[in-house]
């Protein structure tokens, strides 16, 4: 390790992209932990980007296994360090991206949260297989266009909502679950502290906008994240025990359309026939955001 | 011989699961993860009582939801410097096999008993061997027990060469589902003292730590990948002479033995030598036993490494017989022959050794495989030796032609 700064934990110059979500959004979490922690990385753009052999940004150990099991991979680590008495504070952190989080991986993860290790885990959401060229997950909104759910005559996009993961990970009895956003790093940082610092399987899920995979300029990554929490679409709460005890308030909530129109990924929505009636169905998704957290009161 | 005449007294009358748990227990792991599955589930629940009566301290055992799970978590474990180990069978093996790679490709020295399985569909929970035989490409050491001691003594022995600094592989241990996981036999249950002077503590030189941040499971691209397989190659190179090492520093230890990589039984003078492995080495052996009484020159050679494959050692023992069969319960299918048929002909091949081989599939699905079985095998092959010719090369020995 060259030094104890946090900022130096995941090194510059890897292969991500410029304006890459995925990086920001490691970078934050090992601001939070710092360096003592051992850090699981399913398979995706961050693990593929950030260790082409012999190369590794990473300053903390790190093991990337497969692309469905960093939960159970992050169960076996923390089991190890308790059974070699070589626990101390070092936390054991999972981070992976919508789809080894949402999708291949639900089911180790899950068994991981309901045993309750002591681990944390970060979901980088940029919402969909950026690793493997803009396929749609469950974590893809409402009439994204991706790869695999393209807009086309006869289709909007990605015809499903997001799945609601953090409610998820609340059923199963986690002590703190909080959504969080790369656009605002030290709501972020604070909650992934938090988060780390509670002892049993604790969740956070960040929403990370990709250029590469929405379509918008590389320098704007922090303002479409900014946006999505502005116009409601990604609200912000921290979950204790199950009650919602923190909600971060939006005064006066942006009409979605104008997080839409700034990514590629929804631009047919603005020239199709009825795409203004299916805009319309994105903002009653917002509403119902609005209404549920109490966001504008 | 298996146990040491001495030891009668020590012997007590166990199943088979619960000696290799026994032996999983005084091998110290420090973590040990595994999903039920029958036959193997006598081992976790006997592992699961040791853990709730604190007979094994220290270790943590993760109840996890599925054998994927499973190894998943022990590659987490192993690759954080403790040692490791499960059980699983067939349909767990197989949901097991994206991390059988990753676990060897990564080099971590877990030890897993498969209790060996058919495969579905369609469904099946009786023994055959096509379960271990089906991951044999995995990069993973694979031993084959003849009896329940064996099969529970094998488990340290596997720890030892697993953990060498020139191996570190994964290795299966593997036993027959039911002949050997169920039955009730006298068995010598290794003592911790004994156990503590064969096995040295893991101590692994890299493991996830944050005092020396490493990286485990980079990508590799075409300009490195290549040498990370060539390595591991070696280092089942490396595993051949270790596996009979590990054999006779436990002979040391214990006074047991089992045979290294292979082990002949009335081999050396045998005209006719049978090829197998597991426990229906038992029941040839018996066969043979009768065939000598009348005088028959018959062996066979005991195969209890399959990978690394003991090419050496196996042209070594039959380079004195007339003809050999080989007698497995596993089939590749398309090949219309067993594995253990296959790879000792290519490994034969290009040797000066021209003696004719048959091979026979037996036993699929648990279909019981009796002493006249075995007979009928013997005296075909007989005239394969006498006239050195091959009418059927590889066979299924007992088909019902009433099902077809
Ligand atoms: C079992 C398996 N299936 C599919 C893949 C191919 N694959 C690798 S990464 C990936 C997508 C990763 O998506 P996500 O988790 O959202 O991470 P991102 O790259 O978007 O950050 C896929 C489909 C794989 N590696 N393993
Ligand atoms: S595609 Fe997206 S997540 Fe992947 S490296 Fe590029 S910016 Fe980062
Ligand atoms: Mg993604």
């Amino acid at each position: 390790m060259s030094d104890n700064q946090p900022f130096n934990l995941l090194t510059p110059g890897h292969n991500g992209c410029a304006g890459c979500c995925d990086s920001l959004a490691a970078k934050y979490v090992l601001m939070a932990v710092g360096p003592d922690c051992i850090v699981v990385n399913p398979t995706g753009c961050l693990e593929v980007m950030t260790t082409p052999f012999p190369r590794s940004a990473w300053n903390v150990p790190w093991i990337h296994s497969l692309f469905e099991n960093g939960g159970a991979v992050a169960a076996g680590i923390e089991a190890a360090l308790k059974s070699l008495g070589r626990r101390g504070n070092t936390k054991v952190i999972g981070i992976g991206g919508d789809g080894s989080t949402m999708d291949i991986g639900i089911g180790a993860l899950s068994g991981a949260f309901e045993r309750n290790h002591d681990i944390l885990y970060v979901c980088i959401d940029n919402e969909a297989y950026m690793n493997t060229g803009v396929q749609r997950s469950s974590g893809t909104p409402l009439y994204a266009s991706t790869s695999t759910s393209p807009a086309g005559s006869v289709s909007y996009g990605n015809n499903t909502n997001k799945k609601d993961m953090p409610a998820i990970m609340v059923a199963h009895g986690s002590p703190y679950v909080a959504t969080t956003s790369i656009g605002y790093a030290n709501d972020m940082i604070k909650k992934v502290k938090k988060a780390a610092d509670v002892v049993g399987s604790t969740y956070i899920h960040t929403h990370a906008p990709c250029p590469t995979g929405w379509g918008f300029d590389s320098s704007k990554t922090i303002e479409i994240a900014k946006l999505a929490v502005d116009c409601c679409l990604w609200p912000l709460y921290e979950i204790e025990n199950g009650e919602v005890t923190a909600v971060r308030k939006v005064k006066n909530p942006k009409p979605v359309e104008e997080y839409l129109k700034a990514q590629s990924r929804f631009k047919h929505l603005f020239k199709m026939e009825g795409g203004d009636k299916e805009i319309e169905k994105i903002q009653q998704y917002a509403d119902k955001n609005i209404a549920k957290y109490g966001l504008d009161k | 011989m298996a146990v040491n005449p001495n030891d009668k007294h020590k012997m007590t009358v166990v199943e088979g699961s619960y000696a290799t748990a026994h032996a999983a227990k005084v091998s110290r792991p420090h973590v040990i993860s595994a999903y039920p599955i029958t036959p193997q589930t006598h081992i976790v629940e006997d592992l699961s009582q040791f853990m709730a009566d604190g007979e094994i301290p220290g270790c943590e055992y993760i109840n996890v939801e599925s054998e994927f799970s499973a190894i998943s978590a022990l590659i987490g474990a192993a690759a954080t410097g403790a040692r490791t180990y499960s059980a699983t069978t067939s349909q767990g093996l197989f949901l097991m096999h994206e991390a059988l790679l990753n676990a060897s490709g990564m080099r971590l020295p877990i030890v897993m008993t498969v209790v060996n399985r058919a495969a579905g569909a369609p469904i099946n929970i009786w023994n055959d061997q096509q379960d271990s035989i089906a991951q044999r490409d995995t990069g993973w050491i694979q031993l084959y027990a003849e009896d329940t001691q064996e099969a529970a003594d094998m488990v340290l022995q596997a720890f030892k060469i697993a953990e060498d600094k020139n191996v570190l592989l994964p290795i299966m241990v593997c036993m027959d589902g039911f002949v050997l996981s169920h039955v009730y036999e006298p068995v010598v249950l290794l003592d911790r003292k004994e156990a503590d002077e064969y096995l040295p503590p893991f101590k692994p030189d890299v493991y996830l730590d944050p005092k020396n941040p490493l990286s485990f499971g980079t990508l590799g691209d075409p300009s490195v990948y290549t040498e990370f397989r060539y390595k591991q190659e070696q280092a089942m190179r490396n595993a051949l002479p270790l596996i009979e090492k590990a054999a006779d520093d436990f002979k040391k230890v214990t006074g047991r033995y089992y045979g290294g990589l292979v082990e002949g039984y009335e081999l050396d003078d045998a005209d006719v030598v049978i090829v197998s492995f597991g426990s229906i080495l038992g029941t040839i052996k018996d066969v043979i036993d009768e065939y000598r009484a009348s005088g028959e020159k018959i062996g066979v050679l005991k195969v209890r490494a399959f990978r690394p494959f003991p090419t050496e050692a196996i042209a070594n023992a039959l380079k004195n017989a007339k003809a050999v069969v080989v007698i497995e319960k596993d089939i590749s299918i398309g090949r219309n022959e067993g594995a253990l048929f296959t790879e000792i002909k290519a490994g034969l091949y290009n040797t000066p050794m021209r003696t004719p081989m048959v091979g026979y599939m037996v036993g699929h699905g648990g279909r019981d495989i009796r002493p006249m079985h075995i007979k009928k095998i013997i005296e075909a092959t007989k005239k394969v030796a006498e006239t050195g010719k091959i009418e059927i090369e590889s066979q299924f020995n007992d088909v019902k032609e009433e099902l077809l």
